[in-house]
C-alpha cells in the first residue's frame, strides 16, 4: 500500500535524511522524499499497521531533523 | 515570505546593527577602552540572537547522534573561532550562514510556488444549478451526468460534453497550444481548459478524480519523486561528503601542527608560541567545517528537474519522472508508430477495384463486417458506407490479430483484411499499384476486389523529421502494420531514414528490442505512439512517448512522457528541455564542487579565511538557485 504525506522541511538535505530515516523504519517498504512538492510517498510493508510505523517514521525523521513536520 | 522567514530576517537585521560598530572596535578602527573580555561578551549577544536555533539543533543532533549535520558544523566552526580570540569572524559567519538559509528558504519556495501556479489547473469549483439557481459547488462533489454552468473567464472543472452554447476554449494549460478551440453543442470538452467566449452547459462524464485536470496534476507532482540519476548521485555524494571534509579538518587540527612541533620546535616556523601555532591550524579547520555543508549541490539539483518539468508542462509536455528527463536527454534514435504518430489517423476510402459486386454492395458487405471494430481503418469504411449499420445482420465475427476479420453478414462469410488473410480464406489477393492502405475482401472464399484508404500526413511530420536531426537524433525508424508500399511512400515524404512494414503488433516489440540491441552506449531508443494499442511497445523502449494522449487514459498510464497534442515537432522540443535541463544540471554540479574543492585547498594551505569560506558557500549556492531556476524558460527552444 501506498501513501503520500505532505510534509514541512527547510532544506533539502535535510529532506534526503529524512527520507533515509523513513526507509530504515520497520514496516517501510520504500519512501521518496521530494523536496520540492514537500511530499513524502511511503510504501508500507504488507500487513502492517499504518499508523503505528508513521507513528515511528515521524520519531525517526525527528531525530534527524527536530525541525521537520509530518502532516498525517 | 512566511512568519518563519520574517522572524530570521528580523534577527538577522538585529544582529547585523550590533555586529557592525563591535567588529570596528575588535578590529581596532574605534577605541573605546572596552577590555577584551568586555568585547567577548558584546559579541555574544549577536551571536546568540542569529544564531540560537542553529545551536539547539545542533544540541539536539548529538543528543540523537546526528553528529555530522550543519548545524554541527557550523557550531563547531563558530565556536571555535570566538574560542581563539576570533570573535568578529565567528559571528559573521554565523551572520552570513543564516542569510544564506534566509535566502535558501525564500527562493526555494518562491520557485516552489511559481513553478506549481505554471501548472496549476486545478479547478476551484463547479457552478451547479440548484431550484433555478447557479451555485458554486466543490468539483469533488459533482457526480458523473450533472450540468454544469462554466461562464467566460472560468475553467471547466470536469470533463465532459456540451448540451447548450457555443464558445472558444483556450486549452494552453493543456496543450501549450494556445489558438483557441471552437466548441458547440455535443463537443468533448476537458477539465482545465478555460472558457473564453460564451456560456457553456455541459454534462459532465467523469468525477473530479478521473478528469483530466486531476490525472495531469496528479502525474507532474508525482513525477519528482522519481528521481533521476544525477539526483540520487548527488544525495548518496552529501552522505559521504560531510564525514569526509570533518575527518579531514580533524587531521588538519592535530596532524600538521603535530608534525611542525615535532620537527622544528614551535618557534622555528614562524609562529610565536606554540599556542598560536595550535591556533591557526584549528583555525584552518574551522573553515574546513564551514565549507562542508552540501546544501547548495543538494538543492540545485532538485530544482533545476522540477523547474525542467515544470516549464515542460507548459508546453503541453508531461514528463512523469526526473529520470526520464535525464533518459531524454540522451536519445539518439526514435522509433515512430505511423498512424496517428506521423499520420493523421483520419482514413478515407479513396477507390474500390477489382469487384465484380456493385462497389456500394461491396462496401456495405465490409462495414458490416467491421461493426464492431472501433480501429480506424473500420470507422472510415463504415463512414463510407454512410448508411445506417443494421448490426443483426451480423455474426459469428473472429478478429485474427494482424490479419483481418471474419464474419457472417447475411449467412454470407465476409473475410476483410490484408492479402494474408485472403490466402488464409484460399483465394488470391489482387496487387494494387495505388498507395494506401489496401483492404481485401472475399465473401464465400471468393476474392472480391479491394479497397484503398488513404492517410494523411500531420502539418509538422516532415518539419518534426528535420527537427530531431537538428538535435542530434541519428535514426528515425518507422514501424507499421502497413504494406511496404505505404510505409515506403510515408517514410519518403516525411524523411524518415528507416521502415519496418507489415509489422504485427508483438513485431514491434521485437523490432524496437533489435534497436536497442544496435544503440551504442550511452545512446538510448524513444518510441512515440499513439498510445492506444502501442502501451507494450510505449513500456519496451528507454523512452516511451503517447502523442495525442488528451483523453486517452492507455497513454498516460504506458508512456513516460506524454505530449497532450498531436504535435510532432514537441518530440524534438522535449529532447531540447531535457538538454538544456542536464546542461543546467551538470552546470551547477561542477560550479557547486569546484568552488567548494578550490576553497578546501585555499583553506588549508591557510589562503582562505572562514569569511570568503561562506561568502564563496552562500554565493554558490544563490548561483546555483538562480541557474535551476533558468529551467523553466523553455518557451523559446
Amino acid at each position: 500500500m501506498k501513501k503520500t504525506y505532505k510534509i514541512e522541511v527547510d532544506c533539502a538535505n535535510c529532506a534526503n535524511m529524512m527520507e533515509d530515516a523513513a526507509k530504515k523504519t520497520e514496516g517501510v517498504k520504500d519512501c521518496t522524499v521530494s523536496f520540492m512538492t514537500l511530499k513524502m510517498k511511503i510504501e508500507f510493508e504488507e500487513g502492517a499497521d499504518v499508523d503505528k510505523v508513521m507513528e515511528n517514521v515521524i520519531a525517526n525523521c525527528k531525530k534527524v531533523e527536530p525541525d521537520c513536520e509530518i502532516i498525517l | 515570505m512566511n512568519k518563519k522567514q520574517k522572524n530570521l530576517l528580523l534577527r538577522i537585521i538585529i544582529a547585523a546593527v550590533f555586529f557592525v560598530p563591535l567588529y570596528l572596535i575588535s578590529e581596532g578602527y574605534v577605541d573605546l577602552g572596552i577590555p577584551d573580555w568586555g568585547v567577548f561578551i558584546l559579541f555574544l549577544v549577536p551571536y546568540l540572537l542569529v544564531g540560537y536555533d542553529i545551536l539547539k539543533k545542533a544540541f539536539k543532533g548529538i543528543m540523537n547522534k546526528q553528529v555530522f549535520d550543519e548545524n554541527f558544523l557550523m557550531t563547531v566552526a563558530t565556536i571555535g573561532a570566538i574560542v581563539l580570540g576570533e570573535y568578529g569572524e565567528g559571528v559573521a559567519v554565523m551572520l552570513l550562514y543564516q542569510v544564506g538559509e534566509l535566502f535558501q528558504s525564500y527562493a526555494v519556495g518562491k520557485s516552489r510556488k511559481n513553478i506549481t501556479e505554471l501548472m496549476d489547473i486545478r479547478p476551484d469549483y463547479a457552478n451547479i444549478e440548484v431550484d433555478g439557481e447557479l451555485t458554486q459547488v466543490d468539483p469533488e462533489e459533482v457526480e458523473v451526468g450533472s450540468i454544469i454552468t462554466v461562464q467566460p473567464g472560468e475553467k471547466i472543472p470536469l470533463d465532459g460534453v456540451v448540451v447548450e452554447g457555443t464558445s472558444a476554449l483556450n486549452t494552453s494549460a493543456l496543450t501549450g497550444e494556445s489558438k483557441p478551440v471552437e466548441v458547440s453543442e455535443g463537443t468533448e470538452v476537458l477539465s482545465g481548459s478555460i472558457n473564453m467566449t460564451g456560456v457553456l452547459r455541459i454534462e459532465t462524464t467523469a468525477e473530479f478524480d478521473e478528469s483530466t485536470a486531476s490525472k495531469i496534476l496528479d502525474l507532474v507532482e508525482n513525477a519528482a519523486s522519481l528521481k533521476a540519476k544525477s539526483e540520487n548521485f548527488i544525495s548518496k555524494f552529501a552522505r559521504y561528503y560531510t564525514p569526509i571534509v570533518c575527518y579531514a579538518a580533524l587531521a588538519l587540527a592535530v596532524i600538521p601542527p603535530l608534525a611542525i612541533m615535532f620537527l622544528k620546535g614551535s618557534g622555528a616556523a614562524g609562529y610565536d608560541s606554540a599556542l598560536s601555532l595550535w591556533g591557526d591550524w584549528i583555525l584552518r579547520a574551522c573553515t574546513f567545517l564551514v565549507i562542508s555543508c552540501p546544501c547548495a549541490v543538494v538543492i540545485s539539483i532538485p530544482l533545476s528537474f522540477f523547474a525542467g518539468i515544470g516549464g515542460a508542462s507548459r508546453q503541453g509536455i508531461l514528463v512523469k519522472g526526473s529520470n526520464y528527463l535525464e533518459t531524454l536527454s540522451e536519445v539518439r534514435v526514435v522509433a515512430f508508430d505511423k498512424t496517428g504518430t506521423i499520420t493523421k489517423g483520419n482514413f478515407e476510402v479513396t477507390a474500390v477495384h477489382h469487384t465484380p459486386i456493385d462497389e456500394a454492395k461491396l462496401l456495405e458487405y465490409a462495414a458490416h463486417a467491421e461493426c464492431h471494430s472501433s480501429h480506424p481503418i473500420a470507422l472510415s469504411i463504415i463512414k463510407a458506407y454512410g448508411k445506417r449499420i443494421d448490426q443483426s445482420r451480423v455474426t459469428d465475427v473472429q478478429e485474427i490479430s494482424g490479419h483481418g476479420i471474419i464474419a457472417k453478414v447475411d449467412g454470407d462469410e465476409v473475410a476483410i483484411g490484408n492479402d494474408k488473410l485472403m490466402t488464409k480464406v484460399g483465394t488470391e489477393a489482387i496487387e494494387c499499384h495505388h498507395v494506401g492502405t489496401i483492404i481485401h475482401v472475399a465473401i464465400n472464399g471468393e476474392y472480391c476486389g479491394h479497397i484503398v484508404i488513404f492517410d494523411e500526413l500531420k502539418d509538422n511530420s516532415k518539419e518534426a523529421m528535420q527537427a530531431l536531426r537538428k538535435v542530434g537524433v541519428q535514426k528515425t525508424v518507422m514501424l507499421t502494420g502497413d504494406a511496404e508500399a505505404v510505409a515506403k511512400k510515408v517514410a519518403d515524404d516525411v524523411g524518415i531514414t528507416e521502415y519496418r512494414s507489415q509489422l504485427l503488433p508483438a513485431d514491434k516489440v521485437t523490432c524496437v528490442e533489435e534497436l536497442l540491441k544496435e544503440c551504442g552506449e550511452g545512446h538510448r531508443l524513444a518510441f512515440v505512439g499513439d498510445g492506444i494499442n502501442d502501451a507494450p511497445v510505449l513500456s519496451r523502449a528507454d523512452i516511451g512517448i503517447a502523442m495525442g494522449a488528451m483523453g486517452s487514459d492507455a497513454a498516460i498510464e504506458a508512456a513516460d512522457i506524454v505530449l497532450m497534442d498531436d504535435d510532432p515537432l514537441k518530440i524534438a522540443k522535449a529532447i531540447k528541455i531535457s538538454r538544456k535541463c542536464l546542461r543546467i544540471v551538470k552546470q551547477n554540479i561542477a560550479l557547486a564542487l569546484g568552488v567548494k574543492f578550490i576553497c578546501l585547498i585555499l583553506a588549508a594551505f591557510g589562503i582562505a579565511n572562514m569569511w570568503i569560506a561562506i561568502i564563496a558557500d552562500v554565493g554558490v549556492m544563490i548561483v546555483a538557485v538562480l541557474n535551476a531556476i533558468r529551467c523553466m524558460i523553455v518557451g523559446k527552444l
